[in-house]
């Protein structure tokens, strides 16, 4: 097996305002050709830059030193021509957010053909065949077609496709993919995982694949680097490091990651009348002049007791955030009936719903933008208590805001610091400290966990859990991710195209999945353990044909 | 994360002291600059009763009348005008005249921008729509005929002290205040968009407490830029005014453009001392004040910002410090963070 990649002792330092950070410590990894290297850690672990160094991405205020082995010949240090020679031929590149990696004014067509003129004399008409060739090659179907259509009239899952095809196009020998299925559901995620082994299997292309997510690791990865703050701490092959993770982090990360449980025991939820009820819900946003509004949530009907815990669970443009939205009153109702705490919402006044708001709280996806930068935490988590006329100012709501920055276990110092000096856990943490301020019957909870690190994620669900049975509020767990729902939830309710397509316990929605589409989204989920997603694998392909 | 508090991080939090020492090679070499002649321009202006040897419109001393057109050298360093005042004086008072237009301008149009902006972009519908069709329509004069047009009806185009400098200044206003508008109201459509602006709405915060809690501080960030590069703008226009003959009669002020206008005629003839300082004058304000514009700029800018090289020895990371209300580049800080939380 030849060797296509090899790094050895590489660092890489980055200047910044706060002094020097070295981000890349000493890495040493190879990958050969036909082999999926995985390079896995969480955020700031120098996955990325590492990959990045190879066809050197890195920005100017980095300094680089080792040794990085494309194909025999030693890339750092090349400038200009060599490298764009190097960038294509010997490696390429799969960004994580496809619909930002592709150009929109121009077709795809187009941009596959660019980069074959970059690196070889084509006419037009060659390079148009050879678009459509590729555009085959990675399955997009009708590719005669597609291959004038603009970025914007694609899934996202098919431009993911275009993005490889564009990497392929140039038969390289390695390609590096970052993140490369981060920003796609999970049903798309299977089904590019499902190409990228294609690819290895067929062009024997080596493959360094970046991710922060185990099951896809489990599914794709021959071999498995594990990054710790610039370090490799470990590095296995897939089948060794999950059977038997050697290095404390490793076994921590995979700890971490959260599974699906149907034997979890709930205790039963005592009749009462809901806090919400939804029945027939229709929102509908308007569209441009002489287009018709788009129905985000269409007829959907479902309720939450007091102290129960409903996840909804669904792809990205399934209405589940919308759903979100309307009950906090941020979004309007334009049919159907939504009682939130016995107030009517389909056409309610502002002036009527503020008083409720006291009882609603609400966690946002984004810790990183649901703070005000210019506040410090404290003074962010007071402002319900000063709105509501608890207290007068930040000052006087101090011990209240110290309590609670206890109840989610931050230190008291924390309250004095600015968002952007907390990491992601802590602020998501600060946020739930703020939206429980006013002691809510209800919390909304809209994909709180998923901008986290798997590990972080772990700790604030724990948090969450405990939250719930300590204050007893009603909660609406939204998120993409089936495990963690199943996690936290009584209850569940799937959503698919805006309408809600099956609802029950966890046991009865992930045990015995009744509708196709949960069907189809269960088997999706990869799990990190290789042996058992390669049966899930096939399972799911079975389920494929069978539609 | 220590050093937020002590006297060292106070200084370093205040906006010019906070860019300067985050600034390296060139970009300093600009930023420095453009304080230094910044600076000076101030001083001279603060100073002028000082550092004039005679007021601005001084025609005579005690040795008689200065006589018209003489060469610099003698008891007039820089020679005298057509008119037979001091250049030298007049050039020095002219900074006096320049900084008062500037603060004038600036502060009346700054306030009545940002105000419309922030209302405008927040409630938006057709409050918004009548705003933006106005400033649009301001903007597609020349903003020198506007200026024209707003010095004659206020003024009737010759006035005193205070009523040519208000003039001026009113005149610059009318300019002005639809760049503020601009600014803040796109900032504040952008910002009311963000997640922190959506929970203080579900929280239950009104509408004015949201616009000045959470929008108006973090919408205020360009602010110091356009506040520069208007400032050489007001100096530009108010030359300009002073030199098309609708700025301050030299008996009132002195007004570099006033004295580049009756110096015309004496280009031709060879006579270059009352042309070439009143003209430097005005270049030294424009690119003092400009250069500290740009810089500001290219530092708040983190894609411009250029950063010394990192040292050989790379420094441990724990040893990162962070700005309140600094910079987007925390990004690297945090994700170090993220590893050790």
């Amino acid at each position: 097996m030849s060797r296509v990649v090899d790094i050895q002792n590489l660092e890489v330092t980055f200047a910044t305002d706060g002094g020097d950070v070295s981000a890349v410590d000493n890495v040493s990894l190879f990958a050969n050709a036909g082999e999926v290297v995985a390079i896995v850690g969480e955020s700031g672990s120098g996955k990325s830059v590492t990959a990045k160094t190879i066809i050197g991405l890195l920005p100017e205020t980095a300094v680089t030193r080792g040794a990085i082995l494309l194909n025999g010949r030693d890339v750092i240090g090349l400038t200009g021509e060599q490298l764009r020679a190097t960038r294509g031929h010997d490696a390429a590149m799969v960004f994580q957010e496809p619909s930002t990696a592709l150009n929109p004014v121009y077709t795809v067509g187009w941009q596959l053909a660019e980069g074959l003129r970059a690196h070889g004399k084509y006419t037009k008409r060659q390079a148009r065949a050879k678009a459509i060739e590729y555009l085959t090659k990675v399955g997009i179907p009708d590719p005669e077609k597609r291959v004038d259509y603009y970025p914007h009239q694609m899934s996202g899952g098919q431009k993911q496709r275009v993005v490889i095809a564009m990497a392929l196009a140039l038969d390289p020998e390695l390609i590096i993919a970052d993140e490369p299925t981060t920003a796609l559901d999970v049903t798309v995620q299977a089904e590019i995982l499902d190409l990228l082994r294609h690819v290895r299997d067929e062009f024997g292309t080596a493959i360094i694949l970046i991710t922060h997510n185990m099951g896809v690791v489990a599914d794709l990865a021959d071999r498995v680097v594990v990054m710790f703050e610039g370090k490799v701490v470990e590095q296995a092959t897939a089948q060794k490091l999950f059977s038997a993770p050697e290095h404390p982090y490793t076994q921590r990360l995979l700890a971490a990651v959260p599974r699906i449980d149907v034997s979890r025991v709930r205790p039963p939820i005592k009749p009462a009348p809901p806090v919400v009820e939804a029945k027939d819900l229709v929102i509908e946003f308007a569209g441009r002049l002489g287009q018709k509004s788009f129905r985000a949530v269409d007829g959907v009907s479902f309720s939450i007791s007091p102290g129960e815990v409903l996840g909804l669970v669904g792809e990205s443009g399934s209405g589940k955030t919308t759903i979100g939205r309307a009950i906090g009153g941020l979004t309007k109702v334009t049919g159907g009936s939504l009682e939130v705490l016995g107030h009517q919402m389909l056409g309610i006044k502002e002036r009527a719903f503020k008083p409720v708001r006291s009882e609603i709280g609400f966690v946002f996806q984004d810790p990183a933008s649901s703070f005000n930068p210019l506040l410090t935490v404290a003074q962010a988590v007071a402002e319900p208590l000063i709105v509501h006329g608890r207290a007068g100012d930040a000052a006087a709501a101090r011990p209240r805001v110290d309590e609670l920055l206890e109840a989610v276990q931050l230190p008291r110092a924390f309250g004095d610091r600015f968002p952007h000096e907390l990491s992601g856990g802590q602020r998501q943490r600060a946020s739930l400290a703020r939206s429980l301020a006013l002691e809510p019957t209800l919390l909304i909870a809209d994909e709180p966990t998923s901008a986290l690190d798997v590990s972080v994620q772990a700790r604030v669900l724990e948090l969450f859990a405990e939250l719930q049975k300590e204050f007893g509020f009603a909660a609406l767990f939204i998120s993409h991710d089936l495990a963690v729902v199943d996690m936290l939830s009584d209850r569940i309710a799937v959503l698919y195209h805006g309408r809600l397509v099956e609802e029950g316990t966890g046991a009865q929605v992930l045990g015995a999945p009744q509708h196709p589409y949960t069907q189809r989204l269960l088997a999706s989920l990869p799990v990190p353990d290789p042996k058992e997603q390669a049966v899930r694998r096939e399972e799911l392909r079975a389920l494929r044909e069978a539609d | 994360m220590a050093s937020l508090t002590g006297p060292r991080g106070l200084i370093n939090r205040l906006p010019i002291v906070h860019q300067l020492r985050q600034s390296v090679g060139l970009q300093r070499g600009m930023l420095i600059a453009g304080l230094v002649i910044t600076g000076l321009f101030v001083l001279t202006a603060i100073l002028a009763p000082l550092l004039a040897p005679y007021g601005y419109s001084t025609l005579r001393d005690e040795d008689g009348v200065f006589g018209a057109q003489q060469p610099p050298g003698g008891k007039h360093l820089l020679g005298t005008t057509v008119g037979g005042y001091d250049v030298l004086s007049r050039v020095i008072w002219g900074t006096q005249t320049a900084l008062i237009v500037i603060i004038v301008a600036v502060v009346l149009s700054i306030f009545l921008g940002v105000f419309l902006g922030l209302v405008s972009g927040y409630i938006g519908g057709w409050v918004d729509r009548v705003l933006v069709v106005i400033a649009d329509g301001v903007y597609a004069f020349p903003s020198l005929l506007l200026a024209i047009v707003a010095a004659i009806a206020i003024s009737g185009g010759q006035s005193s002290f205070w009523g040519g400098i208000m003039a001026a200044a009113i005149s610059i206003t009318v300019v002005f205040i639809p760049q503020y508008f601009r600014v803040i109201r796109a900032e504040t459509v952008r910002i009311k968009s963000e997640a922190y602006v959506e929970s203080a709405m579900v929280i239950g915060s009104s509408a004015p407490r949201i616009m000045t809690q959470h929008v108006l501080r973090n919408a205020t960030r360009t602010l110091p830029l356009i506040f520069t590069l208007n400032s050489s703008e007001a100096v530009l226009t108010l030359a300009g005014l002073g030199f098309l003959g609708f700025g301050i009669e030299p008996t009132a002020a002195a007004e570099w453009g006033y004295d580049l206008n009756k110096s015309l005629s004496d280009v031709t003839s060879g006579i270059w001392w009352t042309s070439l300082f009143p003209g430097l004058a005005i270049v030294l304000a424009v690119l003092g004040i400009t250069l500290v514009g740009e810089s500001l700029n290219d530092l708040a800018d983190p894609r411009l910002r250029t950063r010394r090289r990192a040292d050989v020895a790379p420094a441990p990371t724990a040893a990162a410090s962070v700005v309140p209300g600094g910079s987007l580049t925390d990004a690297v800080d945090l994700d170090s963070l993220e590893a050790r939380s």
